[in-house]
């Protein structure tokens, strides 16, 4: 054993068997103590910290050799209470709580969120449509980023170093164009119920097209390493296998049940958001593998292009149109701009409701303090984001706070899926297997 | 659901002398909608009124609100109902279990919603189980749709909903030694006051703000 | 001050009575220069973190691209992201896996103090659960507001003692801390 009493590496026996904890320089001490063991299965811990699993996800692993028998996710290491959180702000403050829920795509949960508001208070149709081709905008660029990070981080993980990097110089390129929109690089809270937050500032529309050709060139970078690569084909492909009964059953969506050929994707089917105007492909594979999926996520990106470059086209002839919903008893009041000391409302607005509007004034004034009421009811609006359907289930009583939000996050039950895909293969290949899923701790412990 | 809210103002005993305080405003309690339906709705009920023949005696109430089709189901119903809608009506997937708390309905205060999506018809359903406090137990739908594992554990450990016949219900977001079940409306947010410079400034929970 | 004890055994092998200040300076210096952060990313920070340490706003240039898997290897944790109530005890037992000399950075509104979090689930400031060295206000701090806070970080160990002089400053920082008022008696214009 260890020549010191380290806290952390004595074994020690439990119901389940002994628990050997390694601290290094004792391997050998401890293969001796496993050799008198009787058994020949191991359960390691990959813990809550760990580089590969994508955020604090603990994977409780028993082996037997290198082969994995038997594999268990242990989450809630991030759960925040967002959903009881919200119960206690007002529904437009509730927006910027979901933004942080899945913090790769927070345009996606803002979307959802404020879909199922509208539904509630019956203003899906009056969305006025430069909104909702901004909306669109934003949630492809923001399918884009969230893709890179996925394709970055599972290459890392997988051990290739340099797709990390070019993922990463091809996000900042989307982050930019997050920040000019926006204001922010991450959790804008952008997407507000009735529209969007503010306006696009001058010279967006040129920005974005030069953005795209540019993004366009760079994705091949990926491409060309990756794809048809043997080594990478050898370490994806016939890995993390799940085919379209099981998907279905574990309520997989996203790329996973893409890769078994099923065109399941929201945008298509169950249209939102005017999404049913522009011309795009649902992506799809039939491996079932991780292969299938890392090729999806890669032709996914050309495809959101596609979609951005009508997105600009359409903007081009909506120049100066509104940007949130008419009624202004639920407006935000949007008109910000920067001034002396920073971002904040634009002087103009000022002017109308001190000097004007008695009625501008009151509204912002109640819709500030109480915020708007939405008729009580319960809705559930699903969204189709990078990592499958995002659903809002929102729940109201008819007041100023939402009685109850509960988010139906893709990646928390894409996760299940982990043990089916993973028992009998190695190691190795579940780190693969879960950087296919790619899972985002904060949507699944919200 | 009908609630009945008291008052404007959020937090309690604050000196509030409005008057508004003694606003009394009560949400419509929703009854069952009346036939037809609209859409897919009216095709899906009479499939499974037809497929399953004690639906008068299983399904509480139907309710189409905002595009939306609710079936209120008992809880002793729900695993016939499921595999029904499972494998005659074609909704493959169980989206996932929601729970809801809704402390003023005596005797019917936790639910339990599911959403379900038929991938082959396109479309979407909820069904809706009541249970009271004092007997918060639903059958689980693991067997019929094994996405719900998870989804049955987080709405336990969230609002204290026994699934029988879980395999394994145990806490899933919350450490597993915790006490209490925190989203319902009866556990507190448990945030901290925040105190600088003489000031303290409420947790949420605590502030005057209006209901 | 971080209060670790420093063992390096480097100011007992020197002969006693040489000023230990140019030693200090060296120290400092190589210590600041190859600091290794090891990877605690929690949430929406770390991609932050992550960012800052890919191309555009590079860490490479301090030394620090590599982010250490084991803490055993690290010098720099980097709290970045909410600290849950679930996770603490695992922060608490990754930074007693640092071997010393080691120093935390709090990254982001939600490591520092709770942040907009302020709930059962979340620990309000990871300061209650290790000594935190650079508190970074964000949600989520850009990548050069990590490095202005990793800059400063470097200033601090640069200026750090050893030896004698470190436990007489660990004794007067201490003495402050017990004589200064009571945040609670601190009294601003609100009170």
């Amino acid at each position: 054993m260890s020549t010191y009493a380290d806290p952390y590496a004595s074994s020690r026996e439990t119901t389940e068997g002994t628990v050997f904890s390694v601290t290094g320089g004792d391997w050998d001490s401890l293969v001796t103590e496993i050799g008198q063991a009787k058994e020949e299965r191991v359960v390691v811990n990959m813990g809550p910290q760990h580089p590969s699993t994508h955020g604090v996800l603990r994977l409780v692993l028993e082996l037997e050799g290198e082969t994995v028998t038997e594999v268990r996710c242990g989450i809630g290491y991030l759960h925040t209470g967002i959903e009881k959180n919200i119960e206690f702000r007002n529904w437009t403050q509730a927006t910027t709580f979901v933004t942080r829920m899945d913090y790769l795509a927070p345009l996606f949960n803002e979307a959802a969120y404020c879909l199922g508001v509208e539904k509630l208070l019956g203003i899906t149709n009056d969305v006025p449509e430069k909104a909702n081709v901004i909306r669109v905008m934003m949630m492809e660029f923001n399918r884009i980023s969230s893709h890179m990070v996925a394709l970055g981080t599972g290459a890392l993980e997988l051990g290739a170093l340099s797709p990390m990097i070019f993922c990463f110089r091809e996000r900042e390129k989307v982050l930019d164009i997050f920040e000019f929109i926006s204001g922010l690089r991450m959790n804008m809270a952008y997407i507000r119920p009735g529209g969007v937050a503010q306006d696009l500032p001058a010279g967006t529309v040129d920005k974005v097209l030069a953005t795209v050709k540019d993004l366009r060139h760079s994705f091949k970078d990926n491409e060309k390493l990756l794809v048809g690569n043997s080594i990478w084909m050898k370490r994806t492909e016939g890995i993390g296998y799940l085919d379209l009964a099981g998907a279905t059953t574990l309520g997989v969506t996203g790329p996973v049940i893409r890769a078994t050929g099923l065109p399941l994707d929201l945008r298509k089917i169950q249209p939102y958001s005017g999404y049913e105007n522009y011309k795009f492909d649902v992506v799809t594979a039939d491996t079932c593998d991780v292969y299938g999926r890392f090729l999806i996520r890669i032709n996914e990106l050309e495809q959101s292009l596609r979609i951005i470059e009508q997105c600009a086209e359409k903007l081009k002839s909506l120049e100066g149109g509104p940007v949130m919903v008419a009624d202004k008893k639920i407006a935000w009041p949007a008109q910000l701009s920067i001034g002396a000391d920073g971002m904040g409302n634009s002087l103009n607005h000022i002017r109308e409701i001190m000097g004007t509007s008695m009625e501008s004034l009151i509204h912002h004034f109640k819709l500030v303090t109480e915020g708007f009421r939405v008729p009580a009811g319960q809705v559930y609006s699903a969204i189709e984001s990078p990592r499958g359907e995002l659903g809002a289930h929102v729940v109201s009583d008819g007041g100023t706070r939402p009685y109850r939000v509960h988010f139906r996050e893709p990646s928390f039950n894409n996760l299940q899926s982990t043990s089916a895909m993973c028992e009998g293969s190695m190691v190795a290949d579940i780190i693969g297997a879960v950087a296919s899923i790619d899972p985002v701790m904060g949507g699944v412990d919200r | 659901m009908s609630q009945d809210q008291q008052g404007m103002f959020g937090a309690a005993g604050t000196g509030d002398t409005s008057g508004y305080g003694g606003l009394v405003r009560s949400a419509a309690s929703t009854g069952s909608t009346e036939r037809p339906f609209g859409g897919y709705f009216d095709q899906v009920t009479d499939d499974l009124e037809r497929a399953y023949t004690d639906f008068a005696d299983a399904i509480e109430r139907v309710v189409v609100d905002r595009g939306e089709l609710t079936l209120h189901i008992k809880r002793e119903r729900l695993v016939e109902v499921s595999l029904i809608l499972r494998d005659k009506l074609k909704f493959e997937m169980n989206m996932g279990v929601s729970g809801v708390h809704y402390p003023e309905d005596t005797n019917r205060e936790l639910h339990a919603v599911y959403h379900l999506l038929s991938i082959t018809n396109n479309q979407r359903i909820r069904l809706e189980v009541s249970v009271a406090d004092t007997d918060p137990h639903i059958p689980s739908l693991v067997e019929v749709w094994a996405g719900s594992n998870w989804n049955e554990r987080e709405t336990f450990d969230m609002f204290g909903i026994i699934f029988d016949g879980h395999p394994g219900l145990t806490r899933i977001l919350m450490p597993d030694d915790w006490q209490g079940h925190p989203q319902r409306k009866d556990y507190a947010l448990g945030g901290i006051g925040v105190e600088y410079k003489g000031a303290v400034t409420p947790p949420p929970s605590d502030r005057r703000t209006y209901k | 001050m971080a209060p670790w004890r420093s063992r390096m055994g480097l100011e007992e092998k020197l002969p006693s009575g040489i000023v230990l200040t140019s030693v200090e300076k060296l120290a400092g210096y190589m210590r600041k220069n190859s600091l290794w952060p090891a990877t605690f990313g929690l949430a929406c920070c770390a991609i932050e973190m992550m960012a800052a340490g890919a191309g555009r706003y590079d860490l490479a240039r301090f030394g620090m691209e590599v982010f250490r898997a084991s803490p055993r290897q690290a010098d720099l944790m980097i709290v970045a992201g909410r600290v849950s109530n679930k996770m603490a005890p695992v922060l608490r037992q990754i930074y007693d896996q640092m071997a010393a000399p080691k120093w935390v950075i709090a990254m982001g509104a939600c490591a520092s103090s709770g942040g907009m979090f302020n709930n059962y689930a979340i620990v309000q400031g990871v300061d209650h659960v290790v000594p935190v060295d650079i508190y970074l206000p964000g949600c989520p701090p850009r990548p050069e507001m990590l490095m202005d806070a990793i800059l400063k970080l470097h200033d601090q160990i640069y200026d750090e003692k050893l030896g004698p002089n470190r436990e007489k400053v660990i004794k007067e920082v201490e003495l402050a801390a017990m004589n200064a008022v009571p945040t609670h008696q601190l009294k601003g214009l609100l009170a």
